[in-house]
């Protein structure tokens, strides 16, 4: 830990008392209870359960027959591969947009915030009926402007899945657009202001200045991306349902649907399968943020 | 130098066109269904002919079969918003003065745990979730809803208030100390008013964590009673011939107030986010 945080034990005297007796060690661990009881009750029980039950070996096998689990397993392969690149190669080149030196360019940022500042569950029916093939409003405009039936969006597999991915990056979008903003900010003035007398390209400055000061802002940002990606149920679920016809499920969604028809054991196997995936992301991130914020990103 | 600033100005606008247009859509035409009748709704057009706020009246007089508890869900919404909001502050603040303060062994791991908690996706977590609280004989109450959702932001909470007291000063309790307080006169009387601001950032994280929340909500809860206003959007797709602009009417209203709170306390919530990721 950071040498300047307090230690409660001033030097001249020795640290040798037991917790029972030294009200400082006493209330410290008090302090603790409220949050080991939530951890306890809350998280540890439900994972040991579920780690009992994905125990069984016949579940697996169950599951790797189930076409739906092979189908979702590659959907989030897919989903996360093209959600998070598509969502981070947008937020790099937003983020520079709006460290453009302008006021209205404050106000685009405001709105541009909204996807985030509002609950998602509203906005993704506004677009699921944006979608509708006969009333929304996107082919009923279509119809008018060219006379043609567009696409029946969320009954055709690959479209459907398109747009939960489209989903996905309009929520998150903003969120991550602002981290390398912030990031951006911290980088010198005085740099790109050398460069420009140099005669640098904007491409070059973003090359040679921007990039080396942001990569690690952007390598941290993508991981902790990648995990909550994966766990992004609402996107999915209430865009598309899972369908048509189970082929639009990512295991976060997969795992509820076995809920629903009563096969809980392959639901808690198909999330066990994602975790040898998962688990080293975890690790990294936890060792990452356990740093302190000055060594951070 | 002028002529440059103006193309500038001319690619800047060229870029914001697309951003708004992206951003706004999704969001301009929730709220153009929500003042549409029925005739306009399916017409898919741009703006209603005749725009009503028939729509809003519905919803208030809960004059819908799916809104036959409106007010009681809405309230729901705002219970456990208000409960997960101030448990979780009440756990984080405790167990982060702990770990950063009085620097409890141990404290290190609970840090670690807490962090892989918050790290593993939610949805994931859901599932084994459902069945403890099946154990524990809590489905369908809402405390199920609220306990999980402490579960799921008290790690977080207490990581940012942990960052936010490492950076206080240690000279401030070794003085306190030395004046012989007691670490709950040094909790009551320093920590606390110095930590506010990153307190009010956490209430508030907490408590739009909850009333945002579906998947845990639409799992844990289940009768008319019970449930929480975004479950009860959910429902509207249970059948084919969803009335959308009554559901966009409800949800315009479920919106307003986390966008309410969000832009109150937006300076709280930019320096939380700075001291590290939100979830987003």
């Amino acid at each position: 830990m950071t040498a300047a945080t307090a230690t409660f034990s001033p030097v001249d005297q020795p640290v040798t008392r037991s917790w029972y007796n030294d009200p400082m060690k006493l209330w410290g661990v008090l302090m603790l209870v409220p949050y080991g009881l939530v951890f306890l009750i809350l998280v540890t029980y439900p994972v040991l359960y579920g780690i009992y039950i994905g125990l069984k070996p016949q579940s697996y096998v169950e599951l790797f027959r189930d076409p739906a689990f092979l189908v979702a397993a590659w959907n989030t392969v897919l989903f996360l591969v093209i959600g998070v690149n598509l969502k981070f190669l947008l937020a790099l080149a937003l983020s520079g947009f709006f460290m453009a030196q302008r006021a209205w360019v404050r106000v685009v940022l405001v709105l541009f915030l909204l996807p985030w500042a509002m609950p998602s569950i509203p906005t993704i029916l506004s677009v699921r009926f944006l979608l509708n093939p006969e009333w929304g409003l996107i082919n009923a405009q279509l119809f008018n402007w060219f006379q043609i039936d567009g696409p029946n969006w969320l009954n055709d597999p690959t479209l459907a899945f398109g747009s939960a991915i489209f989903m996905h990056i309009w929520k998150s979008l903003p969120f991550w657009t602002l981290i390398l903003i912030t990031g951006r900010m911290a980088i010198a003035k005085d740099l790109y202001e050398a460069a420009d007398v140099d005669g640098a390209s904007s491409w070059q400055q973003f090359r040679y200045i921007t990039w080396p000061s942001l990569a690690a802002l952007y390598v941290t940002s993508t991981i902790l991306s990648i995990i909550w990606t994966l766990g992004d149920f609402n996107s999915v679920y209430l865009l598309t349902g899972g369908g048509p016809g189970d082929r639009t499920h990512v295991l976060a969604t997969l795992g509820i649907r076995y809920l629903r028809i009563d096969k809980l054991d392959l639901g808690i196997a198909a999330i066990i399968t994602a975790m040898p995936f998962v688990l080293p992301l975890v690790f990294v991130m936890v060792k990452r943020l356990s740093r302190g914020p000055q060594d951070e990103a | 130098m002028n002529s440059r600033r103006i193309w500038e100005d001319v690619r800047l606008v060229l870029v914001a066109i697309p951003v708004l247009l992206w951003t706004l859509i999704p969001i301009y035409h929730l709220f153009v269904l929500s003042i549409s009748n029925e005739k306009a709704m399916l017409a898919g057009k741009f703006w209603p002919d005749e725009p009503t706020l028939q729509n809003y009246r519905i919803v208030f007089n809960q004059q819908h079969y799916y809104l036959n508890n409106f007010w009681l869900q809405m309230f729901n919404s705002f219970l456990v918003a208000a409960a997960v909001g101030t448990i979780t502050l009440f756990v984080a603040t405790l167990a982060a003065f702990s770990i950063s303060r009085l620097r409890t062994p141990g404290g290190r791991t609970i840090m670690n745990l807490a962090l892989t908690t918050y790290l593993i996706p939610a949805a994931f977590l859901a599932v084994p979730m459902y069945k403890a609280m099946g154990t524990y004989g809590l489905l369908n109450s809402k405390w199920a809803l609220i306990l999980a959702m402490v579960a799921l932001a008290s790690p977080y909470a207490i990581w940012v208030l942990k960052q936010a007291s490492d950076k206080l000063p240690a000279e401030l309790d070794e003085a306190a100390v030395i004046d012989g307080a007691s670490p709950l006169q040094i909790f009551r009387l320093v920590y606390l008013p110095l930590m506010a601001p990153s307190m009010v950032a956490i209430g508030v994280y907490a408590l739009l964590l909850a009333w945002n929340e579906y998947l845990y909500a639409f799992l844990l809860l289940s009768s008319e009673k019970e449930i929480t206003l975004a479950v009860a959007l959910g429902q509207f797709l249970g059948a084919d011939d969803s009335p959308w602009n009554i559901l966009m009417a409800t949800g315009m209203i479920y919106a307003l107030p986390p966008m309410a709170i969000y832009y109150i306390f937006r300076k709280y919530m930019v320096s939380g986010l700075t001291a590290g990721a939100v979830k987003s």
